[in-house]
């Protein structure tokens, strides 16, 4: 369960990406997180993989408490918290299989393990013949399915993916959605940050909305039928 | 392992800066090798001497045998004296040709007459030395008394100087070599900002991070000690010969190759050390 009671987020320039924002996700929710650029949805990201702390306020996932959660524990929780960045941050010199393999190999995971573990990652998102290909030689859709493959490495508990439709085409778009739905089933929870109404409006799920880092919806939707 | 292995794609990636960090460790080991060589030869030098207390006093030529008889027994009348040793001209050509015997050129040249016939005296007590010598170059048939003392306070001031100077350059080698290094890998983290930060955000710990610079800084380092070591031994091994006739029965040479094992040792432990400070310097911007 993910927890934010009361955060203030203020950048040292002044600026306050987040405003006494509080809500709870369950374990198992897809959400998504809409609002227009600034509005301060790469912040609570931030905030939820420890990248930074709240100025004021508390941040809990489980019963970690990300604020006092010592140094050491920052690589645990970042392997229950797994990122799809939206620049996506794919190393360029290196294959898809590589920096899907990149997160383990930094766990020190065993070579083999770590290996059968990318193969299985890489079919689960359908991009295993790019296996050898360089970020370069891939299309929008599919390098997001690989960023999508490395932040599934450990299995994460909690998916955050930012802005994942942001560049693509609206069919490529949807088969990422759908990829996201697939995880989702399996069990991980997922935020989604994304401007893509459409999307958003067809999915029925729960949508918390930022407006200038404040949180002015918090829609629990069903989908209908 | 890993690490081991990225550190070896960084070097070889960029093998102009590897050569010129392995360069400045070759310097600064070159210099502690060469210096090791004369402060610990020199103290053996030194040591020779101050356990040889003793005066060798030259004849004149018209020194006759009486002279010789007559100072001997006066010496001996003082009873400080160990031992006492004649050497004549005849005895002094003979050790002269043994010296020289690879060089005829020299042999030709010298006759007996020539060379002085002289004393050495050694003492029970080194304190006594300096009186013996004093009585010594009263001798009217004494023409002139070396004294070990002044050779090894000669050599002493000399030793000192040379330490002083040795050490002040080993230690800016030393700084250079550490900032060259820090140039060399800090550009290199610099080139992996990028890479760095997704490493952090893929929850790499600053170990994970710091280990394949510091390998590359280890690497330069035992790279540079083993060549400038390599160098310095095979100069001595060049030089030997040579030095053993400058040095004339001085049993310094050859050196012990335990001796230069064991600089080879403390030199490498060094390099690890130079190694290990300046990939950590140059990596600690990036890490907080």
């Amino acid at each position: 369960m993910i927890k934010f009671e009361n955060v203030t987020k203020k950048y040292p320039t002044g600026n306050t990406a987040l405003e006494d924002v509080s809500f709870a996700i369950e374990p198992g929710e897809f959400v998504f997180l809409v609002g227009p650029s600034g509005s301060g949805k790469t912040t609570l990201f931030r905030l939820l993989i420890r990248d930074m702390v709240p100025s004021t306020g508390s941040v809990m996932i489980g019963d970690w408490d990300l604020v006092k959660l010592s140094r050491k524990k920052i690589p645990h929780l970042r392997k229950r918290v797994g990122v799809v960045f939206q620049d996506l941050k794919l190393l360029r010199d290196r294959t898809i299989f590589e920096n899907v393999l990149f997160p383990l190999e930094v766990a020190d995971m065993e070579d083999n393990a770590a290996r059968r573990r990318v193969d299985e990652i890489l079919a689960q998102v359908g991009i295993s013949e790019h296996s050898d290909k360089f970020p370069v030689q891939l299309s929008g859709g599919e390098l997001q399915r690989a960023a999508i493959a490395r932040a599934l490495a450990f299995s994460p508990e909690i998916l955050l993916a930012d802005e994942p439709t942001g560049n693509l085409d609206n069919a490529t778009s949807w088969e990422i959605v759908k990829l996201l739905q697939d995880i989702n089933a399996a069990g991980t929870t997922i935020i989604m940050a994304t401007h893509n109404a459409d999307i958003v409006n067809s999915l029925m799920k729960r949508v918390l909305v930022l407006e200038k880092g404040v949180l002015t919806r918090d829609d629990k939707r069903e989908k209908k039928g | 392992m890993r690490h081991a292995k990225t550190s070896w794609k960084h070097i070889r990636r960029s093998p102009y800066q590897a050569i010129a960090a392995i360069f400045i460790m070759l310097l600064t080991f070159l210099s502690i090798s060469v210096f090791a060589f004369i402060v610990v030869g020199s103290s053996m030098i030194i040591s020779y001497f101050e356990s040889k207390p003793q005066v060798t006093a030259f004849f004149k030529d018209e020194a006759t045998q009486v002279d010789v008889d007559t100072l001997r027994s006066s010496l001996d009348q003082t009873g400080k004296v160990a031992t006492m040793k004649y050497v004549s001209k005849e005895e002094a050509l003979e050790i002269y040709k043994e010296q020289n015997k690879e060089d005829p050129l020299l042999l030709d040249l010298v006759t007996e007459d020539i060379l002085p016939a002289s004393i050495e005296i050694s003492t029970t007590q080194l304190d006594d030395l300096d009186e013996i010598s004093e009585t010594l170059k009263q001798n009217p048939s004494i023409s002139e008394v070396v004294y070990q003392k002044d050779i090894v306070s000669t050599l002493t001031a000399w030793t000192n100087a040379i330490r002083i100077i040795g050490v002040t350059l080993i230690a800016t080698l030393a700084l250079v070599s550490i900032f060259i290094m820090m140039t060399v890998i800090g550009f290199k983290v610099a080139q992996k900002k990028d890479e760095i930060e997704i490493m952090k955000l893929l929850s790499a710990t600053n170990w994970y991070i710091r280990w394949p610079f510091v390998i590359e800084g280890i690497f330069y380092g035992v790279v540079g000690t083993v060549f400038g070591w390599l160098f310095a031994s095979a100069g001595l091994l060049y030089a030997t010969p040579y030095l053993e006739t400058f040095l004339q029965g001085v049993p310094v040479l050859p050196a012990s190759p335990l001796f230069l094992f064991i600089l080879l040792g403390i030199e490498l432990l060094i390099a690890v050390v130079l190694g290990i400070i300046a990939s950590s310097l140059a990596v600690l911007r990036y890490l907080k």
